[in-house]
């Protein structure tokens, strides 16, 4: 047992964080922007069966979530997960989008009624002072926390693993079932570089933000 | 004919009368200033005018357009309330300019939007959009440059001073050519060193014959600057007329009281 081949081991076992991260990324944002919409609703049983759901899903344990999603489709109605990955997946996006909806929501409400007011007497319709006038203001709003919550999901991919998707840990779990315990700690390394990178990221998106303040 | 028809506006917060039968008429190209003490409805009453809020009943008719109408059952369509919305043009006390963009943008983006959509509604071709968008650009220059504010095109809000942000919103509200430009305490948020130069930019639209709405809490302004003055109270105008009457021989007891206040303050 080389370094190279437990190297080799741990990346194709981060091949399986990177998918569910990647993937929960990108439906975790537009999901979440609907739950937004939904939790801010005029409507009040659409808002309140919103919150409901909000409230079930940031109350219960993600892993939990991923047992639920794998399983109940098959046990209550008779139609089994096909793939494990799909179950992860679906549970990862689930999760996130509660958790995104809010920040989301935290950064609309933060906007000043101003900004809307101004644009309605200077007679954009709604859509045009959503998208001109207040998103970008949202984003330089949210960008902090969604560095946190992205962060945390890269860690967080390692709970597929309970479903038995054979992620990071896993693969090193196997080495230290064989009486190997340092790859356990060498995985740490690729989320701390890979973690480090996404910050990197999102200080050079606040920059770019920089350029005006309010 | 009149340039701005009120008939009868009344508005309710809850339990809270805030305008009670409001009627009253502008004509072209004059000012008109409306003072009172906070809460006696003259902020809601230009909110109602410029489309902000909806009064619970009353007529709104702006050059001949009725732009409100709580008899009319029927909601206007998008076009509708848009052209209604454009008729008037309102500045902010706070200036609700957008922090995100520069001073130019700021001016020429709500003028931009609603070109692009009438060259796409209309199948014009790119060049002719072009020629539209630059020709904005062009007349959004002028009017910055008619506020003094040439060397500040490409800053953004956050750059400037309150006075020079005012200055701004005035020109954004300019570019749309509002047939009544409607000011919400234009001055109140701003040091009393630098309201001077707002006022002048406001003198200078006065001058050119611009119809205006006005309401302020700088007595020796509306003196100055107004054809007519309203004094509100609780919800009614208490008292109107030309500066000389309302300032020099106020009739209402409440007025007195108010312009009073005012001078000892």
């Amino acid at each position: 047992m080389t370094f190279t081949q437990v190297t080799t081991d741990l990346l194709n076992g981060f091949y399986e964080n990177l998918l569910i991260f990647f993937v929960t990324l990108l439906g975790a944002i537009p999901f979440g922007l609907i739950i937004t919409f939904g939790s801010m609703s005029r409507f009040k049983p659409v808002k309140w069966l919103v919150k409901t759901f909000i409230w079930i899903i940031r109350g219960t344990p993600l892993m939990l979530q991923l047992f639920a999603v794998l399983y109940v489709p098959g046990l209550v109605f008779g139609i089994p997960m096909q793939s494990r990955m799909t179950a992860a997946l679906i549970a990862f996006i689930i999760n996130y989008a509660a958790y995104f909806s809010e920040i989301f929501r935290g950064g609309i409400e933060s906007i000043p009624k101003g900004q809307y007011e101004a644009g309605q007497v200077l007679g954009m319709t709604k859509t045009q002072v959503f998208f001109k006038v207040v998103l970008l203001q949202v984003i330089k709003r949210i960008v902090p926390p969604m560095g946190n919550e992205i962060i945390t999901l890269v860690k967080d991919t390692s709970l597929a693993r309970v479903i038995a998707i054979a992620e990071l840990i896993m693969a090193a779990e196997r080495y230290a079932g064989r009486g190997y315990i340092w790859p356990l700690f060498y995985t740490g390394a690729f989320f701390l570089i890979f973690n480090g990178l996404l910050s990197l990221l999102f200080h050079f998106i606040e920059k770019k933000l920089d350029y005006y303040k309010g | 004919m009149h340039i701005l028809e009120v008939q009868n506006l009344c508005k309710e917060f809850g339990s809270a009368k805030v305008l009670k039968g409001i009627d009253f008429n502008q004509e072209e190209g004059q000012v008109v200033s409306i003072i009172g003490s906070s809460g006696s409805g003259k902020t809601t009453l230009l909110r109602c005018i410029t489309g902000l809020e909806t009064a619970d009943s009353g007529k709104i008719t702006v050059g001949g357009h009725v732009t409100f109408d709580a008899a009319e059952k029927k909601k206007p369509s998008k076009a509708e309330r848009r052209e209604n919305q454009l008729c008037t043009g309102l500045v902010f006390q706070s200036f609700n300019l957008f922090p995100q963009y520069t001073v130019r943008k700021n001016v020429t983006l709500a003028k931009e939007l609603l070109v692009r959509e009438e060259c796409k509604a209309k199948k014009r071709s790119r060049q002719e959009t072009k020629a539209a968008l630059a020709e904005i650009d062009e007349s959004a220059e002028k009017i910055i440059a008619s506020v003094g504010l040439s060397d500040k095109l490409e800053n953004y809000p956050c750059e400037l001073s309150g006075g020079q942000q005012q200055r701004v919103a005035i020109a954004r509200a300019l570019i749309l050519s509002p047939k009544i430009l409607c000011f919400d305490e234009p001055t109140s948020a701003l040091d009393p060193e630098i309201t001077g130069e707002v006022l002048a930019v406001i003198r200078k639209l006065a001058g050119e014959g611009r119809t205006m709405l006005i309401v302020t809490h700088e007595m020796g302004f509306a003196r100055e600057v107004s054809n007519e003055v309203i004094f509100m109270h609780d919800g009614v105008i208490a008292e109107r007329g030309t500066p000389v009457q309302v300032f020099d021989d106020p009739q209402n007891a409440r007025l007195r009281e108010f312009l009073s206040a005012t001078l000892r303050a």
